[in-house]
């Protein structure tokens, strides 16, 4: 397993622990050692992960053995049946879904899908989705409005493959098409940020009714390493940059673009794939019942609500819209000078 | 202080007190009056050089007298607290609203076109590089649902780096935003035109830009998702001159027309003529009227 540079002191403990556990086993004089270094390894995972950083966080949820969108549909869902293809040019393996049931309900799945290991991470592009994976996703999409299934969505993507290939296929028209998709869509639509959410190819699986993001999971308009090339002029900036993007599920819930944060196990999804899965199942399954009572217009009034609102409050001088009665309240007042 | 040098160097390009203009591309000197005459394309090369959105809409409306604008006062906050070394956002914003005199990056509001009232954006390339921070994406939808709600047709002339990164994730969700209120737009049966300027890359062309009636692109525009840059960083090889060129994304099957700055009103005036069928005039130069009398005691309670 990949250790990360904060995880390194964990390590050593934890493999302390199993040489305990090794010679240990014909002893009875170790259980002592084994429950105090246990012990230790808690206390000091529980210690590093209260005080991470955000470029931290950006290291956890990039982390090469967290579980992916297809290992919480095994965890999850039963009866899911992958379909392929976007029936005008390909099949991006970088996106995956399909019909399941969940908890007994049928639904449809749709999730960015990163590789594990060499060959699959070529074949899946490092989970940087083309056109066609996006058209695919929203066929699905629609696939399930037109049999009444709710949509559940995996968000995990670096960003959007970004090759002169997806431009000429129409990388952003395929987005667009999935964000008004997505706003229409008559039929529920719970997503999950499960790991890294990458921008535009983010957006593009990510408009729903409730929008859950893990413990440590990240959701940023552009990557760090992106931001500080940008505004830093220099890649090299991307901790800063990752800081003051305000990515952490904690400022994502403040700024409203994420509606949940769902719990991990102790030292991050990798850790425990079951245990993760099931949290994540819980959580996803409190929202889809929430959801489901509600009436398909005053969903889709709801979505529209929800998404119109967005950076309502962080502008100043809203006086001109004579047409909506709504009073629009000056939330935050610019810095005088 | 290289960079102030820099910066004003290239503010000083097309400062009226120059008496010619060399073009970017090809060197060409011409007469500033000739320039201005020819709409600012080179006459040597056909280079389209970017314009201001006023430049943009004097070009396009009938007259700016009877332009009447949405929200102008509209500023952003600072949602994120965002600094870079010792350089807040909003020091950033207030640096670029004294540079290019706009408050924000976005120009929206209600004008004529043949008489026909159009709700119209026209976001300018100067102000930070035209990223969509919450304002210009409430202002592009503020404009979205006036033409939604008086039922008028739509042209926005875009041009963007990208979302702005200083308003994080809210700037992501103006992508959402502007698609929800086409959306409704589209529903109404309505008429959107898009006229992608250069350059429109990123969150722009992937959201209201690119969903439109139809998607107009000025000669030689860069069009696309991810710059050029990032491109060539990532495929280590320089792409061909051409990719990504309003051309280029013609062929590709993404830009419906390329137009010549000099035809664009007369063909935006014969699509809306075509798809939007003739304007009822008189009854539309009334509700003209009405708008701009709602509009203008509004806009001036935001001075107070």
């Amino acid at each position: 397993m990949a250790v990360l540079s904060f995880e390194k002191d964990l390590d050593k403990l934890r493999g302390e622990i199993d040489k305990v556990k090794e010679s240990g086993t014909s002893d009875g004089g170790s259980d002592g050692r084994l429950a105090d270094l246990e012990d230790k390894l808690e206390q000091s995972t529980l210690q590093v992960f209260s005080a991470l950083s955000a470029w931290d966080r950006v290291q956890l949820a990039r982390h090469p053995d967290r579980p992916h969108t297809l290992d919480y549909i095994d965890h999850i869902f039963s009866d899911f049946i992958e379909l392929h293809g976007d029936r005008r040019f390909g099949d991006d393996a970088a996106i995956v879904g399909g019909p399941a049931k969940f908890d007994g309900q049928r639904v449809m799945v749709v999730g960015h899908q990163k590789g594990r290991g060499t060959r699959d991470s070529v074949k899946r592009n490092f989970g940087m989705a083309s056109p066609e994976g996006f058209r695919k996703g929203l066929r699905l999409m629609r696939q399930a409005e037109k049999f009444g299934l709710p949509v559940i969505t995996f968000v995990d993507i670096p960003g959007a493959s970004p090759v002169l290939e997806a431009e000429e296929r129409g990388q952003a028209w395929a987005i667009a098409d999935n964000l008004l998709g997505m706003i229409e869509l008559r039929v529920p639509i719970i997503v999950a940020v499960t790991g890294e959410g990458g921008s535009g190819g983010a957006l593009a699986l990510g408009i729903g009714d409730r929008v859950l993001i893990q413990e440590y999971g990240v959701y940023s308009v552009a990557s760090p390493e992106g931001c500080a090339s940008i505004v830093w002029r220099d890649h090299k900036f991307a901790p800063e940059a990752a800081e003051a993007l305000k990515l952490t599920p904690t400022d994502l819930l403040k700024l409203g673009v994420v509606d949940r944060i769902v719990r991990e196990p102790l030292g991050g999804a990798h850790r425990d794939y079951a245990k993760a899965a099931e949290i994540l199942a819980e959580d996803i399954a409190e929202e889809l019942n929430a959801v489901t009572k509600i009436s398909t217009d005053e969903l889709i009034a709801g979505r529209y609500r929800k998404y119109r609102a967005m950076g309502r409050d962080v502008v100043d001088n809203l006086a001109t819209d004579e047409s909506n009665a709504e009073p629009r309240p000056k939330v935050r007042e610019g810095k005088s000078r | 202080m290289k960079k102030i040098l820099r910066r004003r160097g290239r503010a000083g390009r097309g400062q009226p007190d120059d008496l010619w203009i060399k073009c970017r591309k090809c060197g060409h000197m011409s007469y500033r009056r000739e320039f201005v005459v020819s709409l600012k394309v080179c006459q040597k090369c056909g280079l389209h050089e970017r314009l201001t959105a006023h430049e943009r809409l004097e070009m396009l409306v009938d007259s700016m007298d009877g332009f009447q604008q949405i929200a102008p006062d509209m500023v952003s906050t600072d949602p994120l607290g965002f600094v870079r070394g010792n350089l807040t956002y909003d020091d950033h914003l207030e640096r670029y609203r004294d540079s290019t005199g706009l408050r924000e990056a976005v120009i929206c509001g209600l004008g004529t076109m043949e008489g026909r009232p159009v709700s119209i954006a026209v976001i300018d390339f100067r102000f930070l590089g035209a990223s969509m921070g919450s304002v210009v994406g409430e202002k592009i939808t503020l404009a979205i649902e006036l033409a939604t709600e008086r039922r008028l047709p739509l042209v926005i002339v875009s041009c963007s780096g990208g979302a702005r990164m200083q308003e994080g994730m809210l700037s992501l969700m103006q992508m959402a935003k502007t698609s929800a209120a086409l959306s409704r737009f589209h529903a109404a049966s309505l008429c959107y035109l898009s006229v992608m300027t250069d350059p429109t890359l990123a969150g722009v062309t992937a959201s209201f830009a690119s969903l439109a009636d139809v998607v107009i692109a000025e000669p030689g525009a860069t069009v696309g998702f991810t710059g050029r840059r990032l491109i060539e960083q990532i495929v280590k090889q320089k792409l061909p001159e051409n990719a990504q060129s309003a051309e280029f994304m013609q062929e590709h099957g993404m830009i419906d027309l390329v137009v010549e700055r000099r035809a664009l009103r007369g063909m935006i005036i014969k699509l809306f003529d075509i798809f939007v069928g003739p304007d009822e005039r008189s009854d539309r130069v009334n509700e003209v009227e009405e708008i701009q009398v709602k509009i203008r005691p509004a806009a001036s309670t935001t001075k107070t």
